[in-house]
Protein backbone atom coordinates (compact mmCIF):
# COMPACT_ATOMS: atom_id res chain seq x y z
CA UNK A 1 0.00 0.00 0.00
CA UNK A 2 2.71 2.41 1.07
CA UNK A 3 4.89 1.26 -1.76
CA UNK A 4 2.12 1.80 -4.25
CA UNK A 5 1.64 5.32 -2.97
CA UNK A 6 5.34 6.02 -3.33
CA UNK A 7 5.31 4.67 -6.85
CA UNK A 8 2.31 6.77 -7.80
CA UNK A 9 4.04 9.78 -6.32
CA UNK A 10 7.24 9.03 -8.20
CA UNK A 11 5.56 8.51 -11.54
CA UNK A 12 3.56 11.73 -11.10
CA UNK A 13 6.73 13.62 -10.41
CA UNK A 14 8.46 11.93 -13.30
CA UNK A 15 5.59 12.93 -15.58
CA UNK A 16 5.70 16.51 -14.33
CA UNK A 17 9.42 16.89 -14.68
CA UNK A 18 10.19 15.10 -17.88
CA UNK A 19 7.09 14.20 -19.92
CA UNK A 20 4.80 17.18 -19.55
CA UNK A 21 5.43 19.89 -22.16
CA UNK A 22 8.25 17.71 -23.50
CA UNK A 23 10.48 18.85 -20.65
CA UNK A 24 12.87 15.98 -21.27
CA UNK A 25 14.08 18.04 -24.18
CA UNK A 26 15.81 20.38 -21.72
CA UNK A 27 17.84 17.39 -20.63
CA UNK A 28 18.64 15.99 -24.08
CA UNK A 29 19.39 19.38 -25.63
CA UNK A 30 21.45 20.19 -22.56
CA UNK A 31 23.37 16.96 -22.94
CA UNK A 32 24.09 17.67 -26.60
CA UNK A 33 25.35 21.15 -25.70
CA UNK A 34 27.47 19.81 -22.85
CA UNK A 35 29.10 17.24 -25.11
CA UNK A 36 29.62 19.78 -27.89
CA UNK A 37 31.33 22.25 -25.57
CA UNK A 38 33.46 19.49 -24.05
CA UNK A 39 34.63 18.07 -27.37
CA UNK A 40 35.36 21.44 -28.98
CA UNK A 41 37.13 22.66 -25.83
CA UNK A 42 39.14 19.47 -25.59
CA UNK A 43 40.30 19.74 -29.21
CA UNK A 44 41.27 23.36 -28.66
CA UNK A 45 42.90 22.55 -25.32
CA UNK A 46 44.97 19.75 -26.88
CA UNK A 47 46.14 22.05 -29.67
CA UNK A 48 47.05 24.87 -27.27
CA UNK A 49 48.59 22.47 -24.78
CA UNK A 50 50.74 20.83 -27.44
CA UNK A 51 52.12 24.12 -28.70
CA UNK A 52 52.73 25.58 -25.24
CA UNK A 53 54.44 22.41 -24.01
CA UNK A 54 56.65 22.33 -27.12
CA UNK A 55 57.67 25.94 -26.56
CA UNK A 56 58.40 25.43 -22.87
CA UNK A 57 60.42 22.24 -23.33
CA UNK A 58 62.32 23.55 -26.35
CA UNK A 59 63.22 26.69 -24.43
CA UNK A 60 64.39 24.68 -21.44
CA UNK A 61 66.40 22.28 -23.64
CA UNK A 62 67.98 24.69 -26.10
CA UNK A 63 67.48 28.22 -24.79
CA UNK A 64 65.64 29.13 -27.99
CA UNK A 65 62.12 30.64 -28.33
CA UNK A 66 62.68 32.97 -25.41
CA UNK A 67 59.91 35.51 -26.21
CA UNK A 68 57.40 32.73 -26.89
CA UNK A 69 58.38 31.09 -23.66
CA UNK A 70 57.65 34.30 -21.74
CA UNK A 71 54.21 34.52 -23.33
CA UNK A 72 53.58 30.85 -22.57
CA UNK A 73 54.50 31.33 -18.92
CA UNK A 74 52.28 34.38 -18.60
CA UNK A 75 49.39 32.41 -20.10
CA UNK A 76 49.96 29.50 -17.71
CA UNK A 77 50.17 31.78 -14.70
CA UNK A 78 47.02 33.73 -15.50
CA UNK A 79 44.88 30.75 -16.50
CA UNK A 80 45.93 28.53 -13.62
CA UNK A 81 45.78 31.38 -11.14
CA UNK A 82 42.20 32.51 -11.77
CA UNK A 83 38.86 30.67 -11.49
CA UNK A 84 37.43 29.16 -14.65
CA UNK A 85 34.15 30.97 -13.97
CA UNK A 86 35.86 34.36 -13.90
CA UNK A 87 37.59 33.50 -17.18
CA UNK A 88 34.28 32.47 -18.72
CA UNK A 89 32.50 35.64 -17.62
CA UNK A 90 35.42 37.78 -18.75
CA UNK A 91 35.59 36.19 -22.18
CA UNK A 92 31.81 36.35 -22.60
CA UNK A 93 31.08 39.81 -21.24
CA UNK A 94 34.32 41.62 -22.04
CA UNK A 95 36.16 40.10 -24.96
CA UNK A 96 33.16 38.86 -26.93
CA UNK A 97 30.69 41.42 -25.58
CA UNK A 98 29.83 42.78 -29.02
CA UNK A 99 30.33 39.68 -31.06
CA UNK A 100 27.65 37.69 -32.80
CA UNK A 101 29.35 34.35 -32.21
CA UNK A 102 27.00 31.69 -30.84
CA UNK A 103 27.13 31.58 -27.04
CA UNK A 104 27.98 27.93 -27.05
CA UNK A 105 31.06 28.58 -29.16
CA UNK A 106 32.25 31.37 -26.89
CA UNK A 107 31.85 29.01 -23.93
CA UNK A 108 33.78 26.25 -25.74
CA UNK A 109 36.52 28.76 -26.53
CA UNK A 110 36.75 29.76 -22.89
CA UNK A 111 36.94 26.18 -21.66
CA UNK A 112 39.46 25.32 -24.37
CA UNK A 113 41.73 28.19 -23.36
CA UNK A 114 41.37 27.14 -19.75
CA UNK A 115 42.09 23.48 -20.24
CA UNK A 116 44.95 24.24 -22.66
CA UNK A 117 46.99 25.44 -19.69
CA UNK A 118 46.48 22.24 -17.74
CA UNK A 119 47.04 20.05 -20.80
CA UNK A 120 50.26 21.96 -21.55
CA UNK A 121 51.65 21.06 -18.15
CA UNK A 122 50.51 17.45 -18.58
CA UNK A 123 52.29 17.22 -21.94
CA UNK A 124 55.38 18.91 -20.56
CA UNK A 125 55.55 16.39 -17.74
CA UNK A 126 55.09 13.60 -20.28
CA UNK A 127 57.93 14.90 -22.43
CA UNK A 128 60.28 15.33 -19.50
CA UNK A 129 59.59 11.79 -18.35
CA UNK A 130 60.96 10.36 -21.61
CA UNK A 131 64.50 9.09 -21.03
CA UNK A 132 67.25 11.46 -22.18
CA UNK A 133 68.84 8.59 -24.09
CA UNK A 134 65.90 8.63 -26.49
CA UNK A 135 66.67 12.07 -27.84
CA UNK A 136 70.40 11.28 -27.86
CA UNK A 137 69.73 8.20 -29.97
CA UNK A 138 67.60 10.25 -32.36
CA UNK A 139 70.15 13.03 -32.67
CA UNK A 140 73.04 10.59 -33.09
CA UNK A 141 71.24 9.12 -36.12
CA UNK A 142 71.26 12.57 -37.70
CA UNK A 143 67.67 13.59 -36.96
CA UNK A 144 67.32 17.28 -36.15
CA UNK A 145 65.73 18.62 -32.98
CA UNK A 146 62.22 18.89 -34.44
CA UNK A 147 62.27 15.45 -36.04
CA UNK A 148 63.48 13.89 -32.82
CA UNK A 149 60.80 15.72 -30.90
CA UNK A 150 57.89 14.78 -33.15
CA UNK A 151 58.82 11.24 -34.07
CA UNK A 152 60.54 9.98 -30.93
CA UNK A 153 59.76 12.09 -27.87
CA UNK A 154 56.15 13.16 -28.49
CA UNK A 155 54.66 9.71 -29.15
CA UNK A 156 56.15 8.43 -25.92
CA UNK A 157 55.19 11.59 -24.06
CA UNK A 158 51.55 11.28 -25.12
CA UNK A 159 51.52 7.70 -23.95
CA UNK A 160 53.00 8.71 -20.60
CA UNK A 161 50.50 11.54 -20.30
CA UNK A 162 47.43 9.52 -21.20
CA UNK A 163 46.12 8.87 -17.67
CA UNK A 164 46.45 12.54 -16.73
CA UNK A 165 44.86 13.58 -20.03
CA UNK A 166 41.93 11.29 -19.30
CA UNK A 167 41.48 12.99 -15.96
CA UNK A 168 41.56 16.38 -17.62
CA UNK A 169 38.89 15.23 -20.08
CA UNK A 170 36.63 14.20 -17.21
CA UNK A 171 37.29 17.41 -15.29
CA UNK A 172 36.47 19.42 -18.38
CA UNK A 173 33.19 17.60 -18.93
CA UNK A 174 32.03 18.43 -15.42
CA UNK A 175 33.37 21.97 -15.51
CA UNK A 176 31.20 22.85 -18.50
CA UNK A 177 28.32 22.94 -16.02
CA UNK A 178 29.27 26.54 -15.22
CA UNK A 179 28.41 27.57 -18.81
CA UNK A 180 24.89 28.18 -17.50
CA UNK A 181 26.24 31.42 -16.03
CA UNK A 182 26.38 32.88 -19.53
CA UNK A 183 22.98 31.46 -20.42
CA UNK A 184 24.22 28.46 -22.35
CA UNK A 185 21.65 25.71 -21.90
CA UNK A 186 23.89 22.79 -21.15
CA UNK A 187 22.90 19.81 -19.06
CA UNK A 188 23.00 21.45 -15.62
CA UNK A 189 21.19 24.54 -16.84
CA UNK A 190 18.58 22.31 -18.49
CA UNK A 191 17.95 20.56 -15.20
CA UNK A 192 17.75 23.89 -13.44
CA UNK A 193 15.19 25.21 -15.91
CA UNK A 194 13.00 22.19 -15.21
CA UNK A 195 13.39 22.84 -11.48
CA UNK A 196 12.23 26.43 -11.94
CA UNK A 197 9.14 25.20 -13.79
CA UNK A 198 8.15 22.34 -11.50
CA UNK A 199 9.55 23.57 -8.18
CA UNK A 200 10.98 20.07 -7.82
CA UNK A 201 14.76 20.06 -7.44
CA UNK A 202 15.30 16.41 -6.66
CA UNK A 203 14.17 14.85 -9.92
CA UNK A 204 15.93 16.97 -12.54
CA UNK A 205 19.17 17.37 -10.57
CA UNK A 206 19.34 13.64 -9.88
CA UNK A 207 18.79 12.99 -13.55
CA UNK A 208 21.60 15.39 -14.47
CA UNK A 209 23.94 13.83 -11.92
CA UNK A 210 23.20 10.32 -13.19
CA UNK A 211 23.90 11.39 -16.77
CA UNK A 212 27.24 13.02 -15.84
CA UNK A 213 28.19 9.96 -13.84
CA UNK A 214 27.23 7.66 -16.69
CA UNK A 215 29.40 9.54 -19.19
CA UNK A 216 32.32 9.65 -16.78
CA UNK A 217 32.09 5.90 -16.20
CA UNK A 218 32.00 5.25 -19.94
CA UNK A 219 35.01 7.55 -20.46
CA UNK A 220 36.96 5.81 -17.72
CA UNK A 221 36.26 2.46 -19.33
CA UNK A 222 37.34 3.65 -22.77
CA UNK A 223 40.51 5.28 -21.44
CA UNK A 224 41.37 2.20 -19.44
CA UNK A 225 41.03 0.04 -22.53
CA UNK A 226 43.16 2.43 -24.58
CA UNK A 227 45.90 2.52 -21.94
CA UNK A 228 45.89 -1.25 -21.70
CA UNK A 229 46.32 -1.54 -25.45
CA UNK A 230 49.19 0.92 -25.55
CA UNK A 231 50.90 -0.75 -22.61
CA UNK A 232 50.73 -4.14 -24.25
CA UNK A 233 52.27 -2.81 -27.45
CA UNK A 234 55.57 -2.00 -25.74
CA UNK A 235 56.92 -2.99 -22.43
CA UNK A 236 60.52 -2.08 -22.29
CA UNK B 1 89.18 10.95 -40.37
CA UNK B 2 88.59 12.35 -36.88
CA UNK B 3 90.88 14.91 -35.34
CA UNK B 4 90.61 16.43 -31.88
CA UNK B 5 92.61 19.51 -30.97
CA UNK B 6 92.98 21.00 -27.50
CA UNK B 7 89.61 19.64 -26.41
CA UNK B 8 88.37 20.71 -23.00
CA UNK B 9 85.01 20.10 -21.38
CA UNK B 10 83.73 21.61 -18.17
CA UNK B 11 80.53 20.78 -16.31
CA UNK B 12 80.09 23.80 -14.07
CA UNK B 13 83.31 24.02 -12.07
CA UNK B 14 84.46 20.49 -12.79
CA UNK B 15 86.84 20.15 -15.74
CA UNK B 16 86.21 16.66 -17.06
CA UNK B 17 88.37 16.83 -20.20
CA UNK B 18 91.59 18.75 -19.72
CA UNK B 19 93.19 19.09 -23.13
CA UNK B 20 92.77 16.16 -25.52
CA UNK B 21 94.68 15.92 -28.82
CA UNK B 22 94.12 12.84 -30.94
CA UNK B 23 93.80 11.72 -34.51
CA UNK B 24 91.99 8.64 -35.80
CA UNK B 25 92.68 7.37 -39.32
CA UNK B 26 90.15 5.72 -41.56
CA UNK B 27 89.92 2.00 -40.82
CA UNK B 28 91.48 2.30 -37.37
CA UNK B 29 89.95 0.55 -34.38
CA UNK B 30 90.66 2.59 -31.30
CA UNK B 31 89.75 1.44 -27.82
CA UNK B 32 89.50 3.88 -24.92
CA UNK B 33 90.12 2.46 -21.47
CA UNK B 34 90.52 4.04 -18.05
CA UNK B 35 89.02 4.24 -14.58
CA UNK B 36 85.44 5.26 -13.94
CA UNK B 37 84.90 9.01 -14.17
CA UNK B 38 88.07 9.61 -16.19
CA UNK B 39 86.10 11.24 -19.01
CA UNK B 40 85.91 8.39 -21.57
CA UNK B 41 82.19 8.79 -22.30
CA UNK B 42 82.46 12.55 -22.33
CA UNK B 43 85.25 12.39 -24.91
CA UNK B 44 83.25 10.00 -27.10
CA UNK B 45 80.14 12.19 -26.83
CA UNK B 46 82.17 15.27 -27.77
CA UNK B 47 83.12 13.56 -31.04
CA UNK B 48 79.53 13.75 -32.37
CA UNK B 49 78.70 16.82 -30.32
CA UNK B 50 76.19 15.16 -28.01
CA UNK B 51 78.27 17.17 -25.56
CA UNK B 52 79.37 20.63 -26.64
CA UNK B 53 83.10 21.08 -26.03
CA UNK B 54 84.00 24.04 -23.81
CA UNK B 55 87.23 24.63 -25.75
CA UNK B 56 89.07 23.12 -28.68
CA UNK B 57 88.16 21.67 -32.04
CA UNK B 58 86.69 18.46 -33.39
CA UNK B 59 87.18 17.69 -37.08
CA UNK B 60 85.42 14.95 -39.05
CA UNK B 61 86.25 14.16 -42.68
CA UNK B 62 87.83 17.54 -43.18
CA UNK B 63 84.98 19.56 -41.65
CA UNK B 64 85.23 21.30 -38.31
CA UNK B 65 82.24 20.11 -36.30
CA UNK B 66 82.82 22.74 -33.65
CA UNK B 67 82.66 25.64 -36.13
CA UNK B 68 79.64 27.87 -35.83
CA UNK B 69 77.94 27.21 -39.15
CA UNK B 70 78.57 23.48 -39.47
CA UNK B 71 75.50 21.35 -40.21
CA UNK B 72 76.09 18.93 -37.34
CA UNK B 73 72.92 16.93 -38.05
CA UNK B 74 74.22 16.09 -41.52
CA UNK B 75 77.63 14.97 -40.26
CA UNK B 76 76.09 12.86 -37.49
CA UNK B 77 74.46 10.68 -40.15
CA UNK B 78 77.94 9.37 -40.91
CA UNK B 79 78.83 8.76 -37.26
CA UNK B 80 76.95 5.83 -35.76
CA UNK B 81 76.69 5.67 -31.99
CA UNK B 82 75.92 2.72 -29.76
CA UNK B 83 74.98 3.37 -26.15
CA UNK B 84 75.41 1.38 -22.98
CA UNK B 85 71.64 1.26 -22.44
CA UNK B 86 70.72 0.60 -26.10
CA UNK B 87 68.27 3.53 -26.33
CA UNK B 88 66.03 1.70 -28.77
CA UNK B 89 62.74 3.40 -29.60
CA UNK B 90 60.17 1.47 -27.54
CA UNK B 91 57.14 2.83 -29.40
CA UNK B 92 58.36 1.56 -32.77
CA UNK B 93 58.63 -1.96 -34.11
CA UNK B 94 62.02 -3.57 -34.49
CA UNK B 95 61.94 -2.91 -38.24
CA UNK B 96 60.80 0.71 -37.79
CA UNK B 97 63.65 1.29 -35.35
CA UNK B 98 65.99 0.60 -38.25
CA UNK B 99 64.11 2.39 -41.02
CA UNK B 100 62.96 5.55 -39.21
CA UNK B 101 66.05 7.69 -39.71
CA UNK B 102 66.99 6.80 -43.31
CA UNK B 103 63.39 7.31 -44.44
CA UNK B 104 62.75 10.47 -42.43
CA UNK B 105 65.97 11.98 -43.74
CA UNK B 106 65.02 11.15 -47.31
CA UNK B 107 68.01 8.88 -47.90
CA UNK B 108 65.92 5.83 -48.74
CA UNK B 109 62.32 5.14 -49.70
CA UNK B 110 60.34 3.07 -47.21
CA UNK B 111 60.62 0.07 -49.56
CA UNK B 112 64.39 0.38 -49.86
CA UNK B 113 64.75 0.87 -46.14
CA UNK B 114 62.55 -2.14 -45.39
CA UNK B 115 64.61 -4.29 -47.70
CA UNK B 116 67.80 -3.07 -46.08
CA UNK B 117 66.32 -3.67 -42.63
CA UNK B 118 65.44 -7.19 -43.72
CA UNK B 119 69.08 -7.84 -44.60
CA UNK B 120 70.34 -6.35 -41.34
CA UNK B 121 67.84 -8.31 -39.25
CA UNK B 122 68.77 -11.49 -41.04
CA UNK B 123 72.39 -10.80 -40.23
CA UNK B 124 71.65 -10.65 -36.49
CA UNK B 125 69.11 -13.47 -36.62
CA UNK B 126 66.09 -11.36 -35.68
CA UNK B 127 64.09 -11.71 -38.87
CA UNK B 128 61.10 -13.18 -37.06
CA UNK B 129 61.04 -10.27 -34.57
CA UNK B 130 60.73 -7.55 -37.22
CA UNK B 131 57.12 -6.70 -36.42
CA UNK B 132 57.50 -6.84 -32.63
CA UNK B 133 58.45 -4.04 -30.29
CA UNK B 134 61.96 -4.01 -28.83
CA UNK B 135 60.61 -4.48 -25.31
CA UNK B 136 60.28 -8.17 -26.10
CA UNK B 137 63.96 -8.66 -26.94
CA UNK B 138 66.74 -9.91 -24.68
CA UNK B 139 69.56 -7.53 -23.75
CA UNK B 140 71.91 -9.02 -26.30
CA UNK B 141 69.30 -8.84 -29.02
CA UNK B 142 68.56 -5.23 -28.10
CA UNK B 143 72.18 -4.18 -28.38
CA UNK B 144 72.65 -5.99 -31.68
CA UNK B 145 69.53 -4.24 -32.97
CA UNK B 146 70.93 -0.90 -31.79
CA UNK B 147 74.12 -1.62 -33.71
CA UNK B 148 72.36 -2.42 -36.97
CA UNK B 149 70.07 0.59 -36.48
CA UNK B 150 73.23 2.70 -36.71
CA UNK B 151 74.52 0.64 -39.64
CA UNK B 152 71.35 1.41 -41.59
CA UNK B 153 72.67 4.96 -41.97
CA UNK B 154 75.80 3.54 -43.65
CA UNK B 155 78.12 5.39 -41.27
CA UNK B 156 81.81 6.01 -41.90
CA UNK B 157 82.69 5.58 -38.24
CA UNK B 158 81.05 3.83 -35.30
CA UNK B 159 81.29 5.08 -31.72
CA UNK B 160 80.64 2.54 -28.98
CA UNK B 161 80.20 3.55 -25.34
CA UNK B 162 80.57 0.42 -23.24
CA UNK B 163 78.22 -1.58 -25.45
CA UNK B 164 78.31 -4.66 -23.22
CA UNK B 165 78.36 -3.30 -19.66
CA UNK B 166 74.59 -3.39 -19.25
CA UNK B 167 74.37 -7.00 -20.45
CA UNK B 168 74.12 -10.25 -18.56
CA UNK B 169 77.43 -12.09 -18.90
CA UNK B 170 76.03 -14.79 -21.15
CA UNK B 171 74.98 -12.16 -23.72
CA UNK B 172 78.25 -10.26 -23.94
CA UNK B 173 79.72 -12.67 -26.47
CA UNK B 174 77.05 -12.28 -29.14
CA UNK B 175 77.43 -8.49 -29.10
CA UNK B 176 81.22 -8.56 -29.15
CA UNK B 177 81.10 -11.03 -32.05
CA UNK B 178 79.03 -8.60 -34.10
CA UNK B 179 81.43 -5.75 -33.33
CA UNK B 180 84.37 -7.96 -34.31
CA UNK B 181 82.66 -8.70 -37.61
CA UNK B 182 82.32 -4.99 -38.29
CA UNK B 183 85.95 -4.50 -37.43
CA UNK B 184 86.95 -7.25 -39.83
CA UNK B 185 84.93 -5.57 -42.58
CA UNK B 186 87.05 -2.47 -42.19
CA UNK B 187 84.71 -0.20 -40.23
CA UNK B 188 86.45 2.66 -38.45
CA UNK B 189 85.61 2.30 -34.77
CA UNK B 190 86.15 4.11 -31.52
CA UNK B 191 85.04 2.12 -28.51
CA UNK B 192 85.01 2.80 -24.82
CA UNK B 193 85.21 -0.55 -23.12
CA UNK B 194 85.91 -2.37 -19.88
CA UNK B 195 86.51 -5.62 -21.77
CA UNK B 196 90.30 -5.71 -21.85
CA UNK B 197 90.47 -8.99 -23.74
CA UNK B 198 88.20 -7.58 -26.41
CA UNK B 199 90.23 -4.35 -26.64
CA UNK B 200 93.43 -6.33 -27.03
CA UNK B 201 91.95 -8.52 -29.73
CA UNK B 202 90.10 -5.96 -31.84
CA UNK B 203 91.82 -2.61 -31.36
CA UNK B 204 94.91 -1.64 -33.27
CA UNK B 205 95.45 1.24 -30.87
CA UNK B 206 94.46 1.82 -27.26
CA UNK B 207 94.10 5.12 -25.42
CA UNK B 208 94.40 5.07 -21.65
CA UNK B 209 92.59 7.97 -20.01
CA UNK B 210 92.81 9.21 -16.46
CA UNK B 211 91.50 12.44 -14.91
CA UNK B 212 90.52 14.00 -18.21
CA UNK B 213 93.71 13.45 -20.17
CA UNK B 214 95.05 10.69 -22.41
CA UNK B 215 97.90 9.38 -20.30
CA UNK B 216 99.15 6.72 -22.73
CA UNK B 217 98.41 5.69 -26.29
CA UNK B 218 99.89 2.59 -27.86
CA UNK B 219 99.33 -0.68 -29.65
CA UNK B 220 97.63 -3.30 -27.48
CA UNK B 221 100.80 -5.36 -27.23
CA UNK B 222 102.91 -2.44 -26.04
CA UNK B 223 100.27 -0.87 -23.83
CA UNK B 224 99.43 -4.06 -21.96
CA UNK B 225 102.95 -5.50 -22.20
CA UNK B 226 105.03 -2.44 -21.28
CA UNK B 227 102.93 0.16 -19.50
CA UNK B 228 105.00 3.34 -19.09
CA UNK B 229 103.20 5.24 -16.37
CA UNK B 230 102.50 4.30 -12.79
CA UNK B 231 98.84 5.17 -13.30
CA UNK B 232 98.41 2.70 -16.15
CA UNK B 233 100.29 -0.02 -14.25
CA UNK B 234 98.04 0.61 -11.28
CA UNK B 235 94.91 0.49 -13.48
CA UNK B 236 95.98 -2.70 -15.24
CA UNK B 237 96.78 -4.42 -11.98
CA UNK B 238 93.18 -3.85 -10.92
CA UNK B 239 91.40 -4.90 -14.11
CA UNK B 240 93.53 -7.73 -15.46
N1 LIG C 1 76.13 16.00 -17.79
C1 LIG C 1 77.02 16.04 -16.78
N2 LIG C 1 76.94 16.99 -15.83
C2 LIG C 1 77.84 17.05 -14.83
N3 LIG C 1 78.87 16.20 -14.68
C3 LIG C 1 79.01 15.23 -15.60
C4 LIG C 1 78.10 15.09 -16.69
N4 LIG C 1 78.49 14.05 -17.45
C5 LIG C 1 79.59 13.55 -16.84
N5 LIG C 1 79.91 14.26 -15.74
C6 LIG C 1 81.06 14.00 -14.87
O1 LIG C 1 82.21 13.97 -15.66
C7 LIG C 1 83.12 12.99 -15.20
C8 LIG C 1 83.50 12.08 -16.32
O2 LIG C 1 82.34 11.38 -16.73
P1 LIG C 1 82.37 10.29 -17.87
O3 LIG C 1 80.99 9.75 -17.97
O4 LIG C 1 82.95 10.86 -19.09
O5 LIG C 1 83.35 9.20 -17.26
P2 LIG C 1 83.69 7.76 -17.79
O6 LIG C 1 85.14 7.69 -17.95
O7 LIG C 1 82.85 7.45 -18.99
O8 LIG C 1 83.27 6.83 -16.57
P3 LIG C 1 82.54 5.41 -16.57
O9 LIG C 1 83.61 4.39 -16.80
O10 LIG C 1 81.99 5.30 -15.18
O11 LIG C 1 81.49 5.42 -17.62
C9 LIG C 1 82.43 12.28 -14.04
O12 LIG C 1 82.95 12.80 -12.85
C10 LIG C 1 80.99 12.65 -14.21
O13 LIG C 1 80.35 12.72 -12.95
MG1 LIG D 1 81.19 6.16 -19.36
Amino acid sequence: MWLELQWRNFSDQFYDNFIKDNRWRYMTNGLVNTLTITVVALALGLAIGFVIAYIRVTHDNTGKLRPFNSIARLYLTVIRGTPALVQLLFIYFVIFANSSLPKILVAALSFGINSGAYIAEIFRGGMMSVDKGQSEAGRSLGLNYGQTMWRIIMPQAVKNALPALGNEFITLLKETSIAGFVAVQELTKGADIIRSRTYNAFMPLTAAAVIYLGIVLILEKLLGALEGRLRRSDHR
Amino acid sequence: MITVKGLRKRFGDAEVLRGIDEHVEQGEKVAIIGPSGSGKSTLLRCLNLLETPSEGEVWFEGVQLTAKNTDVDRLRRKMGMVFQHFNLFPHLTVRKNITLAPVLLGLQTQAEADENAGRLLKRIGLTDKAAEHPGRLSGGQKQRLAIVRSLAMKPDVMLFDEPTSALDPEMVGEVLDLIKELAAEGMTMIMVTHEMGFAREVANRILFMDEGVIVERNTPGELFGRPQSARLRDFLSKVL
